[in-house]
């Protein structure tokens, strides 16, 4: 099976490149690449679920606002998720399903804090084994 | 990364020049300042080529500037200065970053190493205690949402209204700690949401809060009427901004610019310098939402310089004024400002954008304090926890050439991944140890992210600065106590 995603080194921040068969699966897979950052995955279990839904202007745009929607929700509400259902994915709008639980900081050990998802040096691009994606955060 | 292979003229020593038609597309040339040396380590990323981009932004003036410190960042450099006219120019929120007004306050006191030394421990522990640091870290500050629209308009006043500091620490602040223009109603509720919580809070990554010692004092007079006097006196710096609110404003604006870009018809050569009309709703709103978050930063600053000169009287058993804990100054490092500058021989009014740079004001100048007007702004450069940082002044060099700005600190060279295969936070920590710096730190591991190795030297581009003539160095001090998130 080919890897979900790597992480990649950037001066000042980090980054992530995400693989999927699919768009769907590359943006769960980014997702998840996102909380690898934040904290070991296999540490969250699944407590709760959260809908959420992002718009956005094109298919680019609606990779970065999905990050930053989840980046928001760890940050506001202190929530962090290890799986994400993703129900609808068009050019710009996605409906997703999250599932994973609240920070507990006896538990969960955070690794660094992610604080937005830029455009910089945003890729998305489909070649033969599907799409591939790269993001670079602000930490 | 590649090296970067584009063309670069040497002006003299410290200057170099991105000719405008380097790149079709440029309005301006771009300007670099630096020493031969760190050409070399610029030119190793592709950052020269993001100097070059911002040179494309509709209304800019003069170049597209950076500084010693420049480092690669997301579509403006880390280092980078621009400013634009207000008649036709644009503003962009990648030009003054995520970590709005993200910036540095030094406290002045009348205590020496001698004293100070033999209690660092606990004065390290009392600050660590005292003041909210960390990941997701809250504060003790507990503020609704009314509360919350007053801070974002009042800034360091709101602050100072609740017991937090004095009236004369606001004198001492760049803008008064509040910058006008501030609408709560341009600003999320998302963003509202996320800052909250976190008023009052140092945060995590490369902020801190240091206690220093002044090791050497370049000009005497000026360095006394800031009130550092002696070698071995003890300072204390903070380094922080708006947290996730700023972040959360950032990423907000650039959406609604990602689709003014399409709307205003700008041709930009990087998705990440989106960007609106100064003039327009999309560029207002921005502007007003950015002096929330300014605001929201001078508020922190504020609050946590309180609980430092609290935790001081605590373990010295002396009131603050007894110890002399006096403010020398407050500057903001990534802020987009409304000023009026003159390029060649023209006064424009323009929008500063200072992304890791700071505002360097000459002596005389109106927003100076009365208290500096003689000497110049305070400037603060912090430079990474192993060496040390520097205290210098505006002048009327960095005026004429720079749109009033200079460097902002030391700038990394070693990503945070790289930082951390290469040395341990543990490590870090015995280091410090060695050289007589004690540090408290919520994650040790992440410490290793901030070792010296992982920055320049800032002694190095302070020189830039100096001997280019925008800024004069004044005084140098070295870390002996730091907190960090």
């Amino acid at each position: 099976m080919r890897k979900a995603f790597e992480i990649i080194d950037h001066t000042a921040d980090v980054g992530i490149v995400a693989y999927g068969a699919n768009l769907e699966e590359l943006f769960s897979n980014a997702a998840l690449a996102l909380f690898s950052l934040i904290i070991e995955p296999e540490s969250i279990e699944e407590k709760l679920h959260r809908d959420l839904k992002v718009s956005s202007e094109d298919r680019d745009s609606l990779l970065v606002n999905w990050l930053n929607e989840l980046i928001y929700v760890f940050d506001a509400e202190h929530i962090l998720f290890r799986r994400f259902d993703i129900k609808t994915l068009s050019e710009n709008m996605l409906q997703a399903t999250c599932y994973g639980e609240s920070f507990d900081p006896m538990k969960h050990k955070i690794k660094i804090g992610v604080k937005a998802a830029t455009y910089h040096m945003l890729t998305l691009e489909k070649n033969t084994g599907g799409y591939k994606a790269r993001v670079i955060f602000d930490i | 990364m590649t090296r970067w292979q584009g063309q670069l003229i040497k002006v003299d020593d410290y200057r170099w020049k991105i000719p405008e038609n380097y790149k079709a597309g440029m309005r301006v040339p771009g300007l670099i300042y630096a020493s031969n040396e760190m050409l070399e380590s610029i030119c190793e990323e592709q950052t020269p080529e993001q100097v070059a981009n911002v040179a494309f932004l509709p209304g800019i003036v003069g170049y597209s500037l950076a500084m010693p410190d420049i480092h690669w960042g997301y579509g403006f450099p880390i280092g980078g200065v621009a400013a634009m006219d207000i008649k036709d120019g644009v503003v962009s929120p990648g030009g003054v970053g995520y970590d709005i007004n993200c910036g540095v306050r030094l406290l002045r006191t009348n205590l020496s190493e001698a004293e100070v030394r033999p209690k660092i421990g606990q004065l390290i522990n009392e600050l660590f205690h005292n003041i909210p640091s960390g990941l997701g870290s809250e504060g003790k500050i507990k503020i609704d949402q009314k509360e919350m629209a007053r801070l974002m308009v009042e800034g360091a006043r709101w602050a100072v209204k609740r017991g937090f500091g004095y009236q004369e620490d606001l004198d001492v602040t760049e803008e008064g700690g509040c910058l006008s223009g501030a609408e709560p109603d341009k600003v999320s509720d998302k963003a509202v949401k996320r800052g909250m919580p976190q008023a009052g809070t140092l945060g995590s990554g490369n902020h801190f809060l240091e206690i220093q010692v002044v090791k050497e004092i370049f000009d005497s007079y000026i360095a006394s009427i800031m009130g550092i006097t002696e070698i071995g006196q003890i300072l204390v710096l903070v380094h922080t901004g708006s947290r996730g609110f700023g972040h959360q404003v950032c990423t907000d604006h650039l959406r609604v610019m990602e689709e003014a870009v399409s709307k205003y018809g700008i041709k930009l050569p990087d998705r990440q310098l989106a960007c609106a009309p100064i003039e327009s709703k999309e560029g207002r709103d921005y502007l007003a939402a950015m002096a929330c978050a300014a605001n929201y930063a001078w508020a922190n600053r504020q609050c946590i310089a309180h609980w430092a000169r609290e935790s001081f009287s605590k373990v010295f058993g002396k009131t603050p004024e007894q110890l002399g804990m006096k403010q020398v100054y407050d500057v903001a490092h990534n802020i987009a400002k409304i000023e009026e500058h003159t390029v060649d021989g023209r006064k424009f009014k323009v929008c500063v954008h200072r992304k890791g740079a700071t505002r360097a004001f000459p002596p005389e100048h109106k927003d100076v304090p009365q208290r500096y007007q003689k000497i110049g702004q305070p400037v603060l450069v912090p430079g990474d926890m192993g060496r040390c940082s520097f205290i210098a002044v505006g002048t009327d060099r960095a005026m004429a050439e720079s749109f009033g700005s200079t460097c902002h600190g030391a700038g990394r060279v070693l990503s945070r991944g790289a930082a951390k295969r290469s040395v341990r936070g543990r490590d870090v920590v015995q280091e410090l140890e060695s050289k007589g710096i004690t540090v408290r730190a919520e994650s040790i591991p992440s410490l290793a992210e901030e070792a010296s190795q992982a920055y320049k030297d800032v002694t190095e581009i302070i020189e830039v600065v100096h001997k280019a003539g925008i800024s004069k160095k004044v005084a140098m001090a070295i870390p002996m106590g730091v907190i960090k998130g």
